[in-house]
């Protein structure tokens, strides 16, 4: 036992509660919320949208979470839930949870270590029920069991050491599933063991979770209820907000240019303008000619004017980055000084020099004024892809390439993208954790079902596999900067930015923390209460 | 008569199986179905796995025996599952009819009492000030877009009022409804009106000058007589026509002004089921808004025979 690495014993309760301001908190009331649009499903495993986490994170519980307090998601802010406490043995291959007794689900039925293990089999495939869709499978790739103790223990082996694994265990994404319920009630109404019970969903409507009495944090959730207004259209969203019609905007669904309008109808609105860990980039079909050759690429990357994008976009408020949310919220992005120094990176005469370099390549091969190169930029028919599409054609045109905008149905894209039925492409890609192990692995690894653009190198496979067990914080911190600097030397998928977005509320409404390094881990809401 | 009915209902079959092929074909050339759009929501593609739900929805089925089975569960009730929420068809359309038949009922409402009044004012007083005015509204009603107006109507609620007027809750009483109700139905209405009133001033500008309408006033019939019981009453054919067409546009043409109002009608939903390819509920659904359209068209030609006692269907 003097082997095992304990790494974290916090209690409960006070975790929980932690950070909030001191004032006594007073239980009841609905939270009135807005829903941007209608959930594909209940079930948070199939799903990969914060429109599915949003309403639908508070009916479960994880063995570990993100401290529900605190703005920042890291392995210092992860703190207990289903799991009491939790320690790596020796080897650092597996991961041993004590649970809380007298778990109860939503429908009576006890929580045991039996349904640990029933989730993580779901995720392997090994169990005899299926989802309809696994979008997380890729992070669990090192996880070869689950083992039981007993009711109350459960034990994760894992393949190789990876000390970032508990990251993934606490985001929004990794709820414990009961044995007992099948995957299509899962998706329609779901059961857990969280602060909220499911009680009902009308597509196009609203949903409305109420208060689970019997939840195990004892006093919480402060809230009887909360309900989600589904508002598809986003003016009316942020109207019935100004009114005061709904306590919260969905949230990060205001943008910096509609921040001031909600200022001016609602000038008491608290809102917190954070990072998204939501990326715009380029993608660009590398099997294509000219593009399978590496210099018209690179050239590409150096077209691009950040600054531009992001003063048009956002007012300046967004932020340019490699692959990972920049600091000082991204706990593993390049730093802002070291960026700077990267061809195409920089500002204002960086800019033009590696701009001009872009179109001395582009002339090389042939490519002018006059014979400019014809390609087609595509991207989703809605405007937080389309908009940025528009500059990036504007821009391309610096370089001699003509780009013609081929807006693409929404609802084929990621399949026409998985195709390489297009040539150069604008895309936006979210991140459940602010982690390489969710991110890199996710989106650049040659097996990933997520990294829809198929980008293959093996030596940065090796390269992000290798941080992955890497246990040493600071080196594996250092891996991790390496590897971005090779995937912008590689135009794996240049990022043109990352954005922020708000999510604002009524005063009367407290405790409620938005998360500022993901969109996705931060929606229990069984501290928020109302001041009403 | 009769045979003439019987006709007129087997030609309404006839249509309506048309309908049901157009319907099914077109709603299966539009790129992509249920599975792409689930695995593009999850972003991610996994062709085995797609596959599978493929097979699952009976979308792997030939098209033929994919609208065989449509048909038969249509003619005995059975409307299938909706793909995304997993529950029954019927029980997702159902609660939505009304809301939208409500919305339609009450802007068609608005749309008459405000369109032929209005026109048969601007056609008796033609050329005045009173008739331009008209004239500026009328096109006024036809060039604004309704989302359009309905974000200032909203807007303007916000700033003056406080209060924003779209369907959050149920409403706790039939009047509460109407109140939600009307404010979209008029700024719907408004456009219809418009219509309407171009064409009964139209219509009234041609009947006033016919020579039954001189002699009625040489009789030393009242001007409301004359206007409404001589003049409108034959003017108002091509109106009728035009509010049958209006009637059932608006049970699918609603999409825009229950979007921004937020109202949970059809029109909405249909958007929302094209966009996931969930076609238990767009071919359902549409097919009953051609069936509407259909019974709305046989109903008007109905109406004529009582409006226009000249009109007679032949056996």
């Amino acid at each position: 036992m003097k082997s095992l690495v304990v790494s974290t014993v916090v209690a409960v309760l006070a975790a929980t509660t932690a950070g909030v301001p001191a004032m006594a908190q007073k239980s009841g009331g609905t939270l009135k919320m807005i829903h941007r649009d209608n959930a594909p499903s209940g079930s948070i495993h199939e799903e990969a949208t914060n429109s599915v986490t949003e309403p639908f994170m508070g009916v479960f519980n994880n063995l570990v979470m993100f401290d529900q307090t605190k703005h920042i998601n890291s392995a210092e802010t992860i703190v207990p839930d289903l799991a009491k406490s939790w320690e790596w043995d020796a080897t650092k291959t597996k991961l041993t949870f004590k649970l809380h007794e007298g778990v109860k689900w939503h429908d009576g039925k006890p929580f045991t270590s039996a349904d640990v293990k029933c989730t993580f089999d779901l995720v392997l495939g090994k169990a005899k029920d299926r989802w309809r869709k696994n979008p997380r499978a890729v992070w669990y790739h090192n996880l070869q069991d689950v083992t039981v103790n007993g009711p109350n223990e459960a034990t994760l082996v894992l393949a190789n050491p990876q000390p970032g694994f508990i990251n993934l265990l606490a985001s929004g994404y990794t709820p414990i599933y009961p044995c007992h319920v099948n995957s299509q009630t899962m998706r329609t109404d779901p059961i857990g063991t969280g602060p909220f019970k499911f009680a009902e969903w009308k597509r196009n409507e609203k949903m409305r979770f109420v208060k689970n009495p019997d939840y195990f944090k004892k006093g919480l959730p402060y809230l009887d209820a909360i309900e989600w207004t589904i508002i598809p259209s986003r003016s009316t969203r942020m109207l019935a907000f100004s009114a005061g019609e709904h306590d919260v905007t969905f949230p990060n669904d205001v943008v910096v240019p509609l921040l001031k309008d909600i200022k001016a109808t609602a000038p008491n609105a608290i809102c917190d303008l954070h990072p998204s860990n939501v990326s715009t980039n380029l993608i660009v079909n590398r099997e294509k000619a000219p593009f399978d050759n590496p210099k018209v690429r690179q050239a590409m990357d150096m077209a691009i004017d950040r600054d531009a994008f992001i003063t048009i976009l956002s007012e300046g408020k967004n932020d340019k980055a490699g692959a990972m949310l920049p600091p000082p919220e991204g706990q593993w992005g390049i730093s802002k000084e070291d960026l700077a120094k990267i061809p195409g990176y920089g500002s204002g005469a960086d800019i033009e020099k590696a701009r001009n370099e872009a179109r001395k390549i582009m002339e090389g091969l042939g490519y002018t004024a006059e014979k400019p190169l014809q390609i087609k930029v595509s991207t989703r028919d809605i405007a937080v892809y389309r908009d940025p599409a528009v500059i990036l054609i504007d821009q391309l045109k610096g370089i001699h390439i003509a780009g013609e905008l081929e807006v693409v149905d929404t609802s084929i894209w990621h399949a026409k993208v998985a195709r390489k039925d297009y040539i150069v492409g604008l895309n936006l890609t979210g991140v459940g954790v602010d982690d390489p192990d969710s991110n890199l692995v996710e989106n650049y690894t040659c097996k990933s079902e997520r990294n829809y653009t198929q980008y293959c190198n093996e030596e940065v496979d090796k390269a992000i596999f290798a941080q992955s067990r890497e246990t040493d914080p600071a080196k594996r911190k250092a891996m991790v900067i390496d590897i971005q600097k090779k995937l912008i030397e590689d135009v794996a998928r240049p990022i043109i930015f990352y954005g922020r977005v708000a999510t604002c509320w009524h005063p009367h409404v407290k405790g409620l923390v938005p998360h500022h390094n993901s969109i996705y881990n931060g929606s229990r809401y069984e501290q928020v209460w109302l001041d009403k | 008569m009769a045979a003439y009915l019987i006709r007129r209902f087997l030609l309404m079959i006839l249509t309506l199986f048309g309908m049901s092929i157009l319907i099914f074909v077109m709603l299966r050339l539009v790129p992509g179905n249920i599975s792409d759009i689930l695995f593009d929501a999850a972003g991610m593609v996994n062709p085995a796995d797609k596959a599978r739900l493929e097979a699952e929805l009976g979308l792997d089925q030939p098209i033929i025996v994919q609208y065989w089975s449509w048909i038969k569960g249509l003619l005995t009730g059975d409307l299938g599952y909706a793909y995304v929420s997993e529950k029954p068809a019927i029980d997702e359309i159902l609660p939505r009819i009304p809301v939208t038949a409500k919305l339609a009922g009450l802007a068609l409402f608005f749309s008459v009492v405000i369109g032929v009044p209005l026109g048969v004012i601007s056609a008796v007083k033609q050329d005045s000030a009173l008739d331009y005015v008209l004239r500026v509204v009328s096109l006024s009603g036809l060039s604004l877009p309704s989302f359009w107006l309905g974000l200032l109507i909203l807007m303007g609620f916000v700033h003056y009022f406080g209060w924003i007027p779209i369907y959050t809750d149920k409403p706790s009483s039939f009047w509460h409804e109407v109140g939600l109700l009307s404010i979209p139905a008029l700024a719907v209405g408004f456009r219809a009106s418009a219509l309407i009133m171009r064409l009964t001033r139209s219509s009234m500008l041609e009947v006033l000058r016919q020579d039954y309408i001189r002699t009625a006033r040489a009789k030393g019939a009242s001007n409301a007589s004359v206007n409404y019981n001589h003049a409108l009453r034959n003017a108002v054919l091509p109106v009728i026509t035009i509010i049958g067409i209006e009637a059932a546009f608006l049970i699918g043409g609603l999409i825009v002004t229950e979007t921004v109002f937020n109202i949970p009608g059809v029109a909405r939903f249909l958007v929302e089921a094209i966009r996931w390819r969930d076609y238990p509920i767009v071919q359902n659904l549409v097919m009953f808004i051609a069936v509407v359209t259909v019974v709305v068209n046989f109903l008007v030609d109905m109406a004529y025979v009582v409006l226009d006692p000249r009109i007679k269907y032949e056996d």
